[in-house]
């Protein structure tokens, strides 16, 4: 953490400045490429600003026409007529996430935790390439698997069952008879996310030193006691993290929510219900979006509230995990 | 257990509980991975054809007629390789420069961070920024827009990953080479590379893997075309568009080509999983262990 002040100090501050005329052409080489280097690690901070910039410039004409509180509250999506309610998108975006992540977060702990505090070290070889190939698998696969797989589940498996055992819940109320829906696209999401959400818990189960634990078993704890009592409240932050992580993955994923989440601009009150997430609207109109009077600036202002969304919950939980694998254990 | 009964207590229970439900868990993940395979191939493979992926698209092929998605293959190639080769070029020497010249300073984890949070960004707002900047400046869809955007989608998966295994270089290796007179340069192009190539290789495989499966960010910016784009300017077709196109397609033949298509695709992200896995192995001899 502290920074060297010595004569090898690297900071190029201090040592790039005035390289001696004497200097042998391997030091000015070294001297070149540390600027230069230097230079290019300026790209990835400029460049979160640069993409929040062009969007906001791209969607200031209907920033500056309406009240930010028209558009993100406003639920009538009329393009031809000028209107553009984004709230059944941004409503359909939480729910598609949040069941998402109610399907993904208890496995996935559960499995990190199993992966962390349980398994051989045979077995967790034999889960890193599966956790791999999940995360390697493309979106669009996903889509296609949800499309075959998960929406046919949904009709005939899970509306049934609803309709005959959950029925008195308003949000499992079955309202349309397609399979298309939330739940479809939140058990695609759930998949879709479980890979991430794994190798960050495990990496924060990790991060908790084995004293911690004995010290728990020698006083006649089980295992789970162990992590009930001992681990989990030390790791707990960082699992919110990861969860959050998970979300706003959820928040952003495109093609394959696109494909089987029915894309109804509705404002959906069960789990049935077909939505139509932001990512959704944008990919689904862009071919056509430069024909009508500010759809552009509406589509492109869609992105920028997906990435100012999705700037925060990654800040956040990344300076949470940060903290949490850096923590002194006294 | 050779406990007594009355030790069994509900402790124990929970014990074998949780560790159940864990079991249980692990196999849903596992099995999810199992089911999407399984879909892919038993869906996909009976239209595969030596068509599929040795034709470009003939008239009336999105009407079920003959043809392949030859142009798709092709391009997703010239894509994800030179949005991979665009990405090399400023990772390699940002992973070199976080490790060699800044270690652990603040001005490191504050490079870190950005990383971090650009690989958050979901590919759809790059498609969307890609598409901003190509209105600002006039430019249509084309190969190189993809390619450009596809670069600032695998730039952080990337240098993120090199990052972290260029990171658990041994530091007894650069210090020999520092003690014999290297300058850090040296130290990075001729000791840090060389020995963390494996790491390295496996980094710009994943990102490749990435840049060839992403839909959304080619969406906006590489358009589609039933040729084999034939220079930079060109817009360009991409398998992961190819599966999207004709599943929305009314005529089940295209439909069921669809679900070939992803089975192509789910079969070069794989060999690219595995082959990165192999090759790394492969490199491992070379490196002083």
């Amino acid at each position: 953490m502290s920074e060297s002040t010595s004569i090898f100090s690297s900071n190029p501050k201090t040592e790039g400045r005035s390289p001696r005329p004497s200097a042998a052409p391997r030091t000015r080489r070294d001297q070149a490429a540390r600027r230069l280097f230097f230079i290019m690690t300026l790209l990835p901070i400029i460049l979160i600003g640069i993409v929040a910039f062009a969007l906001l410039v791209r969607a200031w004409p209907i920033l500056s026409v309406y009240p930010l509180s028209d558009l993100l509250g406003g639920t009538v999506w009329k393009p031809n007529d000028g209107i553009f309610g984004f709230q059944p998108f941004i409503i359909g975006t939480i729910w598609v996430t949040i069941v998402g992540l109610l399907l993904a977060v208890p496995p996935c702990i559960l499995v990190s935790i199993y992966l962390a505090e349980y398994a051989h070290a045979r077995t967790r070889t034999l889960a890193k390439p599966v956790l791999d190939l999940l995360a390697a698998i493309p979106p669009v696969v996903y889509g296609v698997w949800g499309l075959l797989a998960i929406v046919p589940f949904v009709d005939d498996v899970a509306a049934p069952f609803a309709e005959r055992w959950l029925g008195f819940i308003p949000i499992f109320e079955v309202t349309q008879p397609t399979g298309f829906g939330i739940l479809a696209g939140g058990i695609v999401l759930a998949v879709m996310i479980a890979p991430l959400i794994v190798s960050v818990t495990f990496e924060v189960f990790l991060t908790v030193p084995h004293d911690l634990r004995h010290a728990s078993l020698a006083m006649g704890a089980t295992k789970w006691q162990t992590i009930r009592n001992i681990v989990l409240p030390q790791v707990l932050p960082g699992i919110i993290a990861a969860v959050v992580l998970g979300a706003s993955r959820a928040f952003g994923e495109t093609i394959a929510v696109l494909m089987v989440v029915g894309n109804v601009a509705n404002i959906p009150t069960s789990v049935f219900d077909t939505a139509y997430p932001l990512p959704a609207l944008i990919a689904n109109n862009y071919g056509e979006m430069m024909s009508i009077p500010l759809y552009d600036a509406a589509l492109l202002g869609a992105a920028l509230v997906l990435l100012v969304v999705i700037l925060i919950f990654n800040i956040l939980s990344t300076l949470v995990l940060r903290r949490v694998a850096r923590r002194k254990w006294a | 257990m050779g406990m007594k009964k009355n030790r069994l207590e509900r402790r124990h229970l929970m014990e074998a509980f949780m560790k159940a439900l864990m079991y249980i868990s692990f196999v849903i993940v596992a099995g999810a991975l199992g089911l999407i395979l399984w879909t892919i191939i038993s869906r996909g493979l009976p239209s595969l054809t030596w068509d599929m992926v040795s034709q470009v698209p003939k008239g009336g092929y999105y009407m079920g007629k003959e043809g392949g998605i030859l142009n798709a293959i092709i391009g997703s190639l010239y894509l994800a390789a030179g949005g991979t080769l665009l990405a090399i070029l400023l990772s390699l020497p940002i992973a070199l420069y976080l490790k060699t010249y800044l270690g652990q300073s603040k001005w490191g984890e504050y490079v870190r961070l950005s990383l971090d949070v650009l690989w958050g960004i979901p590919s759809i707002v790059y498609g969307a920024f890609g598409f901003a900047l190509m209105i600002a400046f006039g430019m249509r869809a084309s190969l190189l827009a993809g390619i450009l955007v596809l670069a600032l989608v695998e730039l952080p998966i990337m240098t993120r990953a090199m990052d972290e295994v260029i990171r658990r270089m041994p530091a007894d290796l650069e210090h020999a080479a520092l003690a014999l007179g290297s300058t850090k340069f040296e130290v990075a192009l001729n000791v840090v590379t060389r020995q963390m190539l494996p790491g390295i290789v496996t980094a710009i495989l994943l990102a490749f893997g990435r840049g060839i499966g992403d839909a959304a960010s080619v969406l906006f910016t590489a358009g589609y075309t039933d040729r084999i784009p034939t220079s930079l300017m060109r817009p360009t077709a991409s398998l992961p568009l190819a599966v999207f196109f004709q599943l929305g397609s009314p005529y089940p033949e295209v439909r069921e080509r669809g679900y070939a298509a992803a089975l192509i695709l789910t079969i070069i992200v794989l060999a690219v999983s595995f082959g990165a896995r192999w090759l790394s192995g492969r490199l491992n001899k070379y490196t002083i262990k």
